[in-house]
């Protein structure tokens, strides 16, 4: 058995059937852990790399599971049916999948040897060395550009931006298919010349011609009930369409192919 | 050049107004035929039954009023009333006058009746008395199974109370050469025929009825030439007097001789379709593959420029449209079983040439069409899929399932064909097979293949092990042993299967009671002029005339059986946690959980009944407290903490559906309990029987009468839908689902497999949506599937999944990116994805 199988990471979830983030059908590895703090984070349990409890509803369940390659492969493979068919495969989000690289190298190694198309959503905070590991077996990578101003960035993700933006440079320059995707959050980038700001930078870059603008939505909020943690973005009303409309019309002069959702 | 043109082609403003005209009211049930039946019955008593029958048909069919609707271009309708019904009182009428005053009312399928149809059908009811087939059938049932019947072992009263339908003829026989080409046939045969030959008198008698039946239809389509004929004279608007003549020219010509165009064709297939439901009740009497047999005429038409695409779409449209005005009553408990006013009758598009080749064409896009412009039950749309459909066939059907009404049906031949062939069938008409009635494949025009001949329910042998035989106090299974004793799971499972191999024996002799009785009183001389070896035998259908004969009662709770007697062995044999006592204490009392209103209130009536018998005075007082009793749930609070923990232990036992090699092939081998005991067996005409695993929709009737079972299901609560796993319990998506049903043993379920999904439509929104829908079917055909049916949740899904969440546990969501489980959002959350439903496309 090859090295790279052998290798162990954490994950806090597997979601199979997954048909709107990226090719095909796919099923999307979950890794545990992520160096930002974004406030409006709908996967809270995934941010601590430390394994906890989470109450979900009225039953209690544990989040975070060490594995391998090899032990994590019987569980993607179960629905190579449906990737051959589709041209679909495996997604790596998180937490953030970068945040435990060697893993997640070893992961797309695994599936991308299979004939699995293989992607990731990335925040990109991570040093590029590590980050490079992945690109020999990586087809699509999704990558948030969350804000262009340092200092706010750093105020609502925790993080500043700027190895963010060179590591979408570097993505972009290597040939791997990237798409750039803004979370549009109200109260932190949600004028049109924020988004307006964002969709230049992407067109900017060598190789992007996909904008995805993800309206902020609620659904995390019951987590951090669960998690005990309290939810800063409590009390904020989801993006009306028509606002969503008028943002996208803001993007679409950057000359991408813009689209709300993805 | 494109192969096929799938352009869209709209809808006429006809095809609204006739739908509109079909739907005003509520059905009716009307007298004539009955009135004319007896009739023809009383003066007809010492002639043989097959020749009496047709007597019988030809009478009704120069007597019967007739009608067209307006609008119509196709006509032909066997009430006077759209979606009315007539009755059939040959096979069975006492349920009828017993349901007179409340069959307007009922909540499933309800019929308003006249006081002058009451009047009528009372008149000639008494008749009837003794001499239909359900009352034979009984008569030839051993003891034995009419008690397991009463105590709803299995329910085989489709064909106990109605005709068997579930056939095929050849259309095409009767569109390309005319019924007076079959009545060719038969005259010849009449000539071949010796009156030493041994069954001479069978034979003769049957050929002379199909010449009576022939010509009676062909005297039926005429007279509605004459009558389109005086409506024309009569009408004022010349565009109409132009349809009324030409509908006139139609029924003069079809069925009696060749179509000559496809609007002839149309006419015949319907003149045909109608009146076999005029012969007998029988439903899923299913066109087959009308993509195939009237793509010839459609070619001709297009090649020699006598037809517009635009009017042979709209000609489909009106023929999808006449497919619902047929209607049948059924009795009450039935209808719940039915429910939907379905007649089942089941329409093909796609597959393979008997060659094996790919069979679609651009008819087959007019079908996804007509569906499309008229989304009504009828027809039962089904496609054939095989790895060479090509992906437009199936985005086009895709784009049907993504308007929510069920349709259609995707059936993978690359399962279907082996399994067919596995029973006698040569490839190439296996390769031509169709689909009968909801999921049932067959060969048209050679099959009487007595497909959903009896639900059995498979939940049933596991309470009779429980209870060692008995049922309310009545021995209707062997003795296998008080459970206390079993020593090991497989001592376990050998009591289960002998159980529900006793049962199935019951089963066998009822169907085969129940066929005999159909040979006896009702052969059909008309059918039988368009199935294959009919003529040749000289046997009706009925009577063992078909080339291929099968019986096909349908098992359903596969998943309920695969989880119930997993949590067994887990939770008995392996963890050694709980004994079967506890487990037959915990089932005895429901869990101590309340029962369903509607089962509280039975109970208490046994319960009040015993009191009664025993001399004791019973107040109301005392009716309260013990229906109250049951509501609340029967057991100490000690023995309630037990329950509660024990139903949190099988909570935790693996379930099917999850994609868990390990209980999923054991739901593979606890499937052939069902499916490989019943192949035993053999019926009257000549075949074997095979199984079926669906339920239609008695899953949730035939679940009232079960009780609480080792699942952790609850006391008449329903059973799992087809062979899907139970409700809530698959909570790893779609793809993991179908992975556990795919591994089921399909290709033995040679009578069909039923497998329905909810999708939210967010699943199918766009082409990109379209395209993963195709491929994740295909994913599931790869794996052997064998039928794949979806809802699609619309708004009102999402509302009612608000009110009752325990029925919508795994309902997935999506919204932007991310999906949720529907149930566990909030209320505001559901709020704002019920908002954006409606939009998703």
């Amino acid at each position: 058995m090859e090295d790279y199988l052998k290798t162990r990471g954490r994950i806090f979830d597997i979601q199979r059937y997954s048909i709107h983030d990226g090719p095909g059908i796919r099923t999307i590895i979950f890794l545990k852990g992520c160096p930002l703090r974004c406030r409006w984070c709908c996967n809270p349990e995934g941010q601590e790399w430390a394994e906890h409890d989470m109450l979900i509803g009225s039953k209690m369940r544990h989040f975070g599971e060490d594995i391998t390659v090899e032990e994590l492969m019987p569980r993607i493979i179960k629905d190579e049916f449906y990737f051959v068919r589709s041209g679909g495969g495996v997604t790596l989000s998180g937490g953030e999948c970068m945040a435990q690289p060697d893993f997640a190298s070893a992961i797309l190694h695994a599936c991308h040897d299979l004939g699995y198309n293989t992607a990731i959503e990335t925040t990109g905070y991570q040093k590029w060395e590590l980050m490079e590991k992945s690109l020999p077996y990586l087809n699509y990578a999704l990558m948030d550009i969350k804000h262009m101003n340092s200092a706010k960035h750093k105020e609502f993700t925790g993080v500043p931006n700027e190895i963010i933006h060179e590591n979408a440079r570097r993505f972009a320059n290597s040939g791997v298919s990237l798409t750039i995707r803004v979370p549009v959050i109200p109260g932190f980038n949600n004028t049109p010349e924020e988004i307006r700001d964002i969709a230049e930078f992407a067109a900017s870059l060598p190789n992007v011609e996909h904008l995805h603008l993800l309206p902020y939505h609620r659904l995390g909020e019951g987590k951090y009930e669960g998690l005990g943690r309290t939810y800063l973005m409590h009390g904020i009303e989801p993006i009306k369409q028509e606002y969503m409309e008028m943002l996208l019309d803001a993007a679409k002069k950057s000359g991408l192919k813009c689209q709300i959702g993805g | 050049m494109r192969k096929f043109n799938t352009t869209d082609i709209p809808r006429t403003d006809r095809i609204g107004r006739l739908i509109d005209h079909l739907f005003a009211k509520m059905p009716v049930i009307e007298a004539d035929r009955a009135v004319l039946l007896t009739e023809s019955y009383m003066a007809t008593e010492n002639e043989p039954i097959v020749k009496r029958r047709a007597l019988a048909f030809a009478h009704i069919l120069e007597n019967i009023p007739i009608i067209i609707r307006p609008d119509e271009l196709i006509v032909g309708s066997s009430t006077q009333a759209p979606r009315g019904c007539q009755v059939y009182p040959e096979f069975s009428w006492e349920w009828l006058e017993a349901e007179f005053e409340t069959v307007a009312e009922r909540e499933a399928d309800p019929f308003y009746i006249s006081e002058e149809t009451k009047a009528a059908l009372r008149k000639i009811f008494p008749y009837w008395k003794g001499k239909t087939t359900s009352e034979l059938a009984t008569a030839y049932m051993a003891p034995e199974a009419i008690c397991s019947i009463e105590h709803n072992m299995f329910t085989p009263g489709n064909y106990f109370y109605n005709g068997v339908g579930h056939y095929t003829v050849k259309y095409w026989e009767v569109i390309n050469h005319g019924l007076s080409g079959i009545r060719e046939k038969v005259q010849n045969e009449l000539l071949s025929i010796h009156a030493y030959d041994a069954n001479y008198a069978e034979k003769h008698e049957l050929l002379e009825s199909m010449i009576i039946s022939i010509d009676a239809v062909i005297g039926y389509a005429r007279r509605y030439a004459v009558f389109a004929m005086d409506m024309a004279e009569k009408c004022s608007d010349p565009v109409r007097k132009q349809e009324l003549l030409i509908i006139a020219k139609n029924c003069a010509r079809v069925p009696e001789h060749p179509a000559e165009n496809f609007y002839e064709a149309c006419q015949s297939f319907w003149f045909i379709q109608q009146l076999l439901q005029l012969e007998s009740s029988g439903h899923s009497i299913s066109p087959g593959r009308f993509d195939q047999y009237m793509y010839p005429l459609y070619k001709k038409g297009m090649d020699e420029g006598t037809i517009t695409r635009e009017f042979a779409q709209e000609l489909l449209d009106c023929i999808w449209v006449k497919l619902n005005d047929l209607n049948k009553c059924r009795d009450a408990a039935s209808a719940e079983g039915f429910a939907g006013y379905s007649l089942f009758q089941n329409l093909c598009a796609g597959g393979q040439t008997t060659d094996g080749r790919d069979a679609t064409n651009d008819l087959s896009f007019m079908c996804i069409q007509a569906s499309m412009h008229t989304l009504l039950p009828a027809p039962s749309f089904s496609v054939r899929i095989w790895n060479g459909t090509p992906n437009i066939f199936m985005i086009k059907c895709a784009e049907l399932t993504r308007t929510g009404i069920g349709l259609p049906a995707y059936y993978n031949d690359e399962i279907i064909i082996p399994a067919l062939m596995s029973r006698g069938i040569t490839l190439e008409e296996a390769r031509d097979y169709n689909i009968i009635g909801c999921v049932e494949p067959q060969v048209a025009g050679k099959t009487h293949g007595w497909h959903d001949a009896a639900f059995f329910n498979m939940l049933r042998p596991l309470e009779l092990v429980f209870s060692n035989g008995i049922d309310r106090g009545v021995r209707v299974g062997p003795e296998t042993g008080d459970v206390s004793e079993f020593t090991s799971f497989d001592e376990f499972i050998a009591a289960y299967k002998a159980q529900s191999d006793f049962q199935i024996m019951m089963m066998v002799n009822a169907n085969n009671a129940i066929d005999v009785a159909h040979a006896k009183r009702c052969p059909l001389p008309f059918v039988a002029c368009m199935i294959d070896d009919c003529i040749k035998t000289g046997k009706t259908m009925e009577e063992g005339g078909a080339h291929y004969n099968f019986t096909g009662p349908q098992g359903f709770g596969i998943a309920n059986i695969a989880d119930a007697l997993y949590a067994i062995k887990e939770l008995v044999y392996e963890k050694k946690k709980y004994t079967l006592n506890d487990f037959k204490e915990a089932l005895t009392l429901n869990y101590g959980k309340g029962l369903t209103p509607k089962a509280a209130q039975a109970a208490t009536k046994n319960v009040v009944n015993d009191l009664i018998s025993e001399g004791k005075t019973v107040d109301e007082n005392v009716i309260a407290g013990i229906c109250k009793m049951f509501l609340d749930g029967v057991g100490s609070d000690e023995q309630k903490a037990k329950f509660e923990q024990l139903l949190k232990d099988i909570d935790a036992c693996p379930k099917y559906g999850n994609d868990d090699e390990d209980i999923d092939l054991f739901a593979r081998e606890m499937a052939y309990i069902y499916t490989k005991e019943l192949n035993k067996y053999k019926n009257p005409r000549g075949g074997i029987f095979h199984a079926g695993l669906y339920p239609v929709s008695a899953n949730v009737p035939l679940g009232e009468q079960t009780g609480a079972t080792p699942d952790g299901r609850l006391a008449n609560t329903p059973i799992a839908d087809g062979i899907g796993p139970r409700s809530g319990y698959d909570i790893y998506g779609p793809t993991a689902a179908a992975n556990s049903v795919a591994k089921l043993d399909h290709g033995i379920v040679s009578n069909g497999t039923l497998y329905n999904q909810k999708f939210h439509p967010s699943a199918l929104a766009g082409i990109e949506g379209l395209q993963k829908f195709v491929m994740y079917i295909r994913g599931f055909f790869d794996q052997k599937g064998m039928h794949m049916q979806f809802n699609v949740v619309d708004r009102d899904t999402l509302l009612d999944a608000q009110k009752h969440p325990e029925k919508y546990k795994s309902l997935v969501v999506r919204v932007a990116g991310y999906s949720a489980l529907f149930t566990t959002l909030s209320r505001s959350l559901q709020d704002d994805i019920i908002a954006r439903t409606e939009q998703m496309f």
